[in-house]
């Protein structure tokens, strides 16, 4: 035990990681096995968005692919392995005080506090709803947000998807393995998906794609029955008719939490706070060290250009290092 | 089986004994997937909170998942888990897909209320 932990009389992690996804993982087998105290809270509302993946080609290692539900649990068992402890709570808050002239992280949960010297963010992003009409009246009667979840409702019933990113080309590619007919719309005239997948949606019959359109409303009272929308170039307004719409428009961060959270200096002051971008992603460095120091952030909740696990699981071995000297330094242990 | 911490339902006998022996049970069916997950950790959680509520899962994909799947409750439900609150025996209330705690706390309140 060193002075650092002798001085301080609650029980103090040397990390918490906030996330159960591939990031936040990766940071706790790294951690792990580093010897830091690890805890490691999983969502409570909210799973990595790896699950909703039906198989991962991309990840090295795994020519044949594999499921993102497999992905997952084998990054748990492998963490566990090295000692990460797991609590399933939902974080509401981050809060800093000084013990001994030491900065302390206190994490809240619903009704417990643990402490920790540093914090690895790693809660990942949600998919973002499309804010329309009939949206969350028709969630689970049509709408899904998950093609692996609810794709084989819809065996030989037609279907509307929405976005033009890598997630809902790939889910759209997974649903004509039981839809009659998909329509995919998106707001522009190409999308954005790898080219692969491109190739692979415009090969498929199945699949007819509407152009330059966004979705104003799904229709439907006890059931989702269409879709209308307005071709933005021609500003005409059409319906389709449909028996689910899938929505993949993008992701929000989970980063509610993090907005409020402030390092206090040794008077009480306000010294740091957690930068975030406009839309709510961390901001953190290569490094993965946010604005306040003894907090970093990884995975999909950073601002980033590219979200895919194996950038994660990159992420998440930063993160874990630079806390891991960050901590050292704090107890006088680290390797120089 | 599900991979949780609730108790399961896995037969006909079960679920008889459940309603037959329990005036408020809450009936989570779906998989171990990202839209289930979040309802099973919730259930959990609020276990201790509504002890006067019976709460298990069930496995979507075995033969006694037919008595959810065939409710005319659930009979436009197109999205996984489908969760279903009866009262007395009685389906009282339903829904499908994900649902947050605040919406699950919302329906508990309400319909098993007394």
């Amino acid at each position: 035990m060193t002075k650092l932990e002798k001085d301080n009389p609650i029980f103090i992690y040397d990390v918490i990681i906030i996330g159960a996804g591939p990031s936040g993982l990766t940071a706790a087998i790294y951690t792990s096995r580093a010897r830091l105290k690890t805890l490691l809270l999983e969502g409570l509302s909210v799973s990595s968005q790896a699950l909703v993946t039906d198989k991962i080609e991309n990840y090295p290692g795994f020519p044949e692919g594999i499921g993102g539900f497999e992905m997952i649990d084998r990054f748990k068992k492998q963490a566990k392995i090295f000692g990460t402890e797991f609590v399933q709570e939902d974080v509401s808050d981050i809060q800093s005080f000084k013990q001994q002239g030491v900065n302390i992280w206190q994490v809240e949960v619903k009704e417990k506090r643990f402490y920790s010297f540093s914090v690895i963010i790693a809660s990942g992003a949600q998919f973002k709803m499309l804010g329309v009409e009939g949206e969350k009246r028709l969630l689970g009667k049509g709408v899904s947000y998950c093609a692996v979840c609810d794709g084989a409702f819809f065996k030989d019933k037609d279907i509307v998807v929405i976005g033009g990113g890598d997630t809902a080309a790939e889910e759209t590619l997974f649903l004509t393995r039981f839809a009659r007919k998909i329509t995919l719309i998106h707001r522009r005239d190409r999308l954005r998906a790898t080219r692969i997948l491109q190739e692979r949606i415009f090969a498929n019959k199945k699949i007819d794609i509407v152009w330059d359109s966004v979705v104003d409303e799904i229709l439907g009272e006890t059931k989702v029955q269409g879709v209308s929308l307005t071709d933005l170039k021609a500003k005409k307004e059409t319906e389709i008719s449909c028996d689910g719409v899938f929505i993949f428009v993008g992701l929000v961060p989970n980063t509610n939490f993090v907005k409020d959270v402030i390092k206090l200096d040794e008077n009480g002051f306000a010294k740091d706070v957690i930068k975030l971008d406009e839309n709510g992603y961390v901001i953190a460095d290569s490094n993965m060290k946010t604005s306040c120091d003894g907090i970093f952030a990884c995975g999909d909740c950073r601002q980033t250009i590219l979200r895919q696990v194996v950038t994660a699981c990159g992420d998440g071995a930063f993160a874990a290092f630079s806390a891991q000297q960050y901590v050292e330094n704090l107890k006088g242990t680290a390797y120089k | 089986m599900l991979d949780t911490n609730l108790n399961h339902a896995e037969s006909h006998e079960q679920i008889d004994e459940l309603l037959k022996n329990n005036t408020n049970v809450m009936v989570c069916c779906g998989r171990m997937g990202p839209m289930c997950i979040p309802v099973y950790n919730i259930m959990e959680k609020l276990e201790s909170e509504y002890p006067h509520v019976r709460m298990v899962d069930m496995d979507f994909d075995i033969p006694v998942a037919s008595l959810i799947r065939n409710l005319p409750e659930c009979s436009y439900f197109m999205g996984l888990p489908f969760t279903v609150y009866f009262k007395n025996g009685k389906a009282v209330n339903a829904t499908s897909s994900i649902q947050n705690e605040e919406q699950i706390i919302g329906i508990l309140d309400e319909v098993f209320k007394d």
